[in-house]
């Protein structure tokens, strides 16, 4: 019998071991087989990304104007430098900041209510919440065009009328408030982005702590702040991380609006790079500029994660 | 003080009817449970109570003072939620604390009862993890801190045990009735599960389809049900009911007996049957019986009975056990 056992125990031992071979064999050959056809798809990025990057580079380096596209040398980190201390270039970072802390700052403080507003059951709510969503898919071209020419028009506006209506003087809204027209634009796109996240994530609170709350005592306000605020602050963090992205490269409505003035008023550095390149046509310190924005894009990625990022761990 | 009365109470979602007039008086200091297959409306009943749905009918009082119109918290109730419904971001002394900081007591006062909760509840260590760090039964009783924390009139629960696994329901089951009997609390308790209703209550309310068929202690449900659902609800493994010609014989609609009042036997006397399934669990044995024109009857016999499927045996009733049953399946009172 023992023998016999033994002999049935070292089968055993080798055919797990054969398996385990086959297993390893197995998954490598899935390994290699997965980034073979992950590869093109993955060059393909890859070129997609480093062919501008390395030419903007390359031109960053340059002197080289499209006014004068004969003559151009190489010059160094001139084009930094220039950039740099160009006084254009504070002013367009600091508006840049502004526009993007205010819209985050309106979208959120009007999204939250708004997703309250639109998570209480009322008539025809499927309605509305297409009616609040929809300023997002339009396009950002377009709606400025509408605000500019329908909306904020000093004469033949629809604010201007309600102005005249009242017996006011209409604002000239581009010129003499044309930050806040910008910001009022953009936070009208980004208003129902922040609605509808908000939206969801009161949708998914626990309808059970919410009567728990209630036979606590505690009062709609209170348990808005004490539970309804932290179940948001996940969702809040999205938003401001998604928005921030999206903000720092605003171009469309400030091209259609204002193009970046009265002076530098509304200039930010999407659209002072943009100027660089196409209104006064120097690709070299354009490049420059570009790759600057690419850094600062980063510093502010990276102070978001740091500071409201840990909202997002579990 | 914690006397809780409902007066004609009734509930219905648009057209359906889910309460329809239930009257009840639960007294002072004692626990009752509502027990009732799902859907028969033992939570919209507790919630009735406890304020969370509004009533369409009947007064509820506590104390004598109709608080059908009171919002939940003025009530003086506290509750324990099926889902313990603890508040996420907490610790377990904010979960604890809410409902006394909502309450605006001064902040020493607030953790003195919440240490004195907490111990009580063996919870002491865990007063400043998160709800999420805990293990389920933890979770249950930082439910229960906080709904006795807040000294109510009476506790509310909502089948707070159905989320444990067994052998730690049949611990807390055992420390939510001492903790019950130690406060001196009324409690009003839902539950689908008849032994947790057996075990735990003063008095049961039985429910179904919206009625309540019949209220009592758990003894009294047990040796002396009302009607043919409490019968058959109450008592595990559940009554035979033998309708037809045996019952017919005795002038009833249906007769029903115990499984554990039914004598077996190898020979001779009473109703011939053959055991189609025996099942041995060493304390006990269960025999499921074909019984011809009786059906299948389940019978209970304390220890081992070496009978195996197939055996002829004989069953003879408990005479003064077996309870009759008229065509609208109440009980006939014999005595």
């Amino acid at each position: 019998m023992e023998p016999l056992g033994r002999q049935e125990a070292a089968m055993t031992t080798q055919q797990v071991i054969a398996t385990q071979q086959t297993q390893v064999v197995a998954t490598e050959q899935t390994q290699v087989l997965g980034r073979a056809l992950l590869s093109p798809a993955v060059v393909l990025l890859f070129i997609w990304m480093i062919v501008p990057l390395a030419m903007t580079i390359y031109f960053s380096t340059l002197h080289y104007t499209l006014m004068d596209s004969e003559n151009w040398s190489f010059v160094g980190l001139e084009n930094f430098r220039y950039f740099l201390t160009d006084p254009a270039f504070l002013t367009s970072l600091q508006n840049t900041l502004v526009l993007v802390g205010s819209v985050l700052a309106i979208t959120i403080l009007l999204g939250t209510p708004l997703a309250l507003l639109l998570d209480q059951p009322v008539i025809g709510r499927s309605v509305v919440r297409l009616m609040v969503i929809a300023p997002f898919f339009v396009m950002p071209t377009v709606s400025a065009l509408v605000w500019k020419n329908l909306l904020m028009h000093p004469v033949s506006g629809l604010f201007a009328w309600i102005a005249n209506l009242f017996g006011l003087t209409p604002i000239d809204w581009f010129n003499d408030a044309p930050m806040l027209a910008v910001i009022l634009i953009v936070a009208w796109q980004w208003l129902p982005f922040a609605t509808l996240i908000l939206l969801t994530a009161l949708q998914s609170q626990d309808e059970e702590q919410k009567e728990a709350a209630e036979m606590d005592g505690a009062s709609a306000l209170s348990t808005f702040i004490y539970l309804t605020l932290p179940h948001l602050a996940r969702p809040i963090t999205v938003v401001v991380l998604i928005e921030t992205i999206f903000l720092l490269t605003v171009f469309a409505e400030i091209f259609v609006t204002t193009g970046g003035g009265p002076g530098l008023q509304t200039t930010n550095i999407a659209f002072l790079i943009y100027s660089q390149a196409l209104i006064q046509f120097d690709v070299g310190n354009a490049s420059a500029g570009g790759l600057v924005a690419v850094v600062i894009a980063n510093i502010v990625a990276f102070f978001l994660v740091r500071i409201i990022g840990r909202n997002l761990e579990v | 003080m914690g006397q809780i009365t409902l007066q004609g109470v009734r509930k219905s979602f648009g057209p359906v009817n889910i309460i329809k007039d239930a009257n009840l008086d639960i007294e002072n200091g004692s626990f009752v449970v509502f027990v009732g297959p799902s859907g028969c409306g033992k939570t919209t009943l507790l919630r009735l109570i406890a304020g969370l749905e509004d009533v369409t009918g009947g007064q509820i009082l506590i104390d004598g003072r109709n608080v059908v119109d009171v919002p939940p918290a003025k009530r003086g109730l506290s509750m324990v939620f099926q889902s313990y419904a603890l508040y996420p971001h907490m610790s377990v002394r904010g979960n604890i604390a809410f409902g006394l900081k909502m309450a605006g007591l001064p902040r020493p006062e607030i953790n003195r009862k919440v240490e004195a909760a907490a111990a009580t509840l063996n919870l002491t260590p865990y007063l400043d993890r998160k709800p999420r760090e805990l293990s389920g039964g933890q979770r249950q009783r930082v439910a229960i801190g906080r709904a006795i924390v807040r000294e109510p009139k009476a506790f509310l629960f909502d089948e707070p045990l159905s989320n444990l696994d067994a052998a730690l329901r049949v611990q807390m089951r055992l420390e939510v009735t001492k903790l019950q009997k130690q406060l001196a609390t009324t409690a009003v308790y839902v539950t689908h599960d008849q032994v947790e209703a057996m075990t735990m209550a003063d008095k049961i309310v039985v429910l179904n389809a919206g009625r309540i068929e019949q209220y009592g202690s758990p003894l009294e449900l047990y040796e002396h049900p009302a009607n043919l659902f409490v019968a058959g609800f109450i008592g595990s493994p559940k009554m035979n009911f033998v309708p037809g010609e045996v019952a017919g014989e005795a002038g009833v609609a249906i007769i029903g007996i115990r499984p554990e009042h039914l004598k077996i036997g190898k020979d001779g006397d009473g109703w011939p049957g053959r055991v189609s399934v025996a099942e041995h669990l060493g304390s006990d044995t269960f025999l499921y019986v074909e019984g011809g024109k009786l059906g299948t009857l389940t019978v209970r016999y304390v220890g081992e009975l070496s009978l195996r499927a197939g055996d002829r045996v004989w069953l003879t009733p408990d005479p003064a056990r077996m309870h009759r049953f008229n065509k609208e399946g109440s009980v006939i009172r014999t005595s």
